[in-house]
């Protein structure tokens, strides 16, 4: 479904992807572990379009979206939710919902969705007249991926959604990561260096180091492989 | 620091009351003019401060043209009059036709000064769009006298003074009531767009977070552009209005006005928008009781003491915070 053929991404002369291929099948959750300053978020920001590759390829369902607008594909059905969450920091929590289907003019399903989320995460519901910026990090979290959810999108990049929140947030968030996937069929594509967490979720993962990508197998056995443990589980 | 901050703001506004309480006292008719005044001014550079502080709170750039295209809404009513009049067309017919052509310029030279002169330098250093912007703005100023003339052109009011009006004329005419109205309408109108539409929230959210926007599926260039354009409609208006009161327009017009509102959305706090809005008021208003009852012909030393006073105690402005809140 997603493809990217030995993909280049450069910061001026920093070469931050050295010509990685990743594949991810529809309805699968894939984890790319690795590193800080491997080059994970640049692969996400290269997919969306924010920092497109210099050579190589990225096709969804066959179409080269490489140098599409990250607009453009948003509206193909990619939706990120990125490092640090960015939510809009003086929208309420409704506007910044009501930004994630800024493309969709379907007021019903629109509306359905937005119960969906609400559904998923009560407390957003009752903070919803709140601006953005007042939320704690486990509910902009929340919010994040609530207003990615909000496009329908057929593929959702998440960035480190672990990062800095509590471990009982953690699990939850996971939680409805594969709860959505399992409901929608949405495919999932999760950039972690919470190793464990993101290979236990994952069917399957990519191993990352210095732009490159090193290993890819299921998620289980990346688990068991000692290299992996050394190098990302800490054992 | 702070307290003498306070202190010294406390004393300025002990004497500016105490000497505001005498004067309304002793000729409050004189007080209401001066007020009223202040109010019509203050309503031309909220019309014009807007432009500057929505473009300041979507892109960070001081867009010194923006005056330039006050001017050009100006004129072109200028021309749409005369050649309407001439043509003996209903006054009413001319006067909205003379706006909405006025409006219509404006927005086209703004949308296009923003794709030649800063599209092109979004993420160059900030210096080189601010050149552009200076450039823009000399270069607007020079096609106008070129095409048009250097002379001042007499500029017939479109506004009628009403009949009955006639009785409340000697405080207020009825042109700068029609400014005043005009001025809260379209704020009002405003306000909705950014408030409820959906380019109002893109267009905040394109000021909070540019790369968000677009992975969320705004394409943030047609919002910067809408930002330049909405901004023209309303200094367009501007425009037409102030040369309704002035009675007479040139080439040069734009570049003090558009200080002066500059000035005002420096005030009020760059890039917000009621901001905006309170800062032409309070510049507008005072500005007219210092004329009135000081020095008339340091009308402009004024502005600009107010903008170095502002510069250097509060540079964020009345309404800005450490990080201003954008559009
Ligand atoms: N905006 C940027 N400008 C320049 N270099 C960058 C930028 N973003 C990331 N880099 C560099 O690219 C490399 C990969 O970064 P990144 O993709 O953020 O890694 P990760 O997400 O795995 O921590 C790093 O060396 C980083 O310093
Ligand atoms: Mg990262």
């Amino acid at each position: 479904m997603l493809k990217l053929t030995d993909v280049h991404t450069y910061y001026g002369n920093i070469h931050a992807l050295k010509g990685i291929n990743i594949e991810v099948s529809e309805g699968e959750i894939i984890s790319l572990i690795g590193a800080n300053g491997a080059g994970k978020s640049t692969t996400l920001m290269t997919t969306s379009g924010v920092v497109p590759a210099k050579r190589g390829t990225v096709e969804l369902n066959g179409e080269d979206i490489t140098q599409m607008a990250p607009d453009d594909i948003v509206k193909r059905g990619i939706c990120q939710v990125p490092e640090g969450r960015r939510i809009f920091p003086y929208l309420t929590v409704a506007e910044n919902l009501d930004m994630g289907a800024f493309l969709r003019d379907d007021k019903e399903g629109i509306k359905e969705d937005l119960d969906y989320v609400y559904g998923l995460f009560p407390i957003l519901a009752n903070r919803r007249n709140q601006s953005g910026g007042t939320l704690s990090g486990g509910e902009q979290q929340m919010l994040a991926i609530s207003r990615a959810l909000m496009s329908r999108p057929k593929v959702l990049l998440l960035d480190e959604p672990s990062l800095g929140l509590a471990p009982i947030i953690i699990r939850q968030i996971f939680d409805i990561i594969q709860k959505i996937n399992q409901e929608h069929k949405t495919t999932i594509f999760i950039v972690e260096q919470n190793a464990n967490l993101a290979l236990k979720a994952a069917h399957r993962g990519y191993v990352m180091e210095n732009g490159a990508i090193t290993m890819t197998d299921t998620g289980e056995n990346l688990l068991e492989n000692e290299d992996v443990k050394k190098a990302y589980l800490g054992m | 620091m702070r307290w003498i901050n306070i202190l010294l703001g406390l004393a300025v506004a002990g004497i500016l009351g105490f000497y505001g309480i005498r004067e309304l006292l002793a000729d409050p008719v004189y007080f209401l003019e001066l007020f009223l005044g202040g109010l019509v001014r203050g309503s031309i550079y909220a019309l014009i401060a807007l432009g500057y502080t929505m473009v300041y709170g979507i892109i960070q750039l001081i867009n010194f043209a923006h005056g330039e295209i006050y001017m050009i809404g100006a004129m072109t009513a200028l021309i749409v009059a005369s050649v309407l009049g001439l043509w003996g067309w209903h006054s009413a017919v001319i006067a909205i036709l003379a706006v909405v052509f006025a409006v219509v310029y404006s927005c086209a030279y703004g949308f296009t000064v923003e794709k030649i002169a800063y599209k092109p330098l979004r993420t160059a250093p900030r210096l080189s769009a601010l050149i552009s912007a200076i450039g823009m703005s000399l270069f607007l100023q020079n096609y106008v006298m070129l095409a048009q003339t250097p002379e001042f052109q007499p500029f017939e009011s479109l506004i009628p003074d009403f009949a009955f009006w006639e009785p409340y004329a000697h405080i207020i005419t009825s042109v700068e009531l029609a400014i005043i109205i005009t001025t809260v309408v379209v704020m009002i109108l405003l306000g909705m767009l950014i408030k409820f539409t959906k380019i109002g929230k893109a267009m905040r959210a394109t000021a909070q977070d540019k790369i968000m926007s677009s992975l969320v599926g705004i394409n943030v260039n047609n919002v910067i552009s809408t930002t330049f354009v909405v901004g023209s409609a309303t200094a367009a208006i501007g425009g037409v209005l102030i040369a309704c009161h002035v009675g007479q327009i040139n080439f040069f017009i734009g570049f003090l006005a558009g200080l002066k509102a500059f000035i005002a959305a420096v005030l009020g706090g760059i890039g917000s928008v009621p901001g905006a809005v309170l800062g032409s008021l309070v510049l507008g208003i005072s500005e007219s009781f210092f004329t009135g009852y000081f020095w008339s012909e340091y009308e402009d030393v004024f502005a600009f003491t107010i903008l170095v006073i502002i510069l250097i105690f509060r540079p964020s402005g009345i309404l800005g915070k450490h990080e201003t809140q954008k559009v």
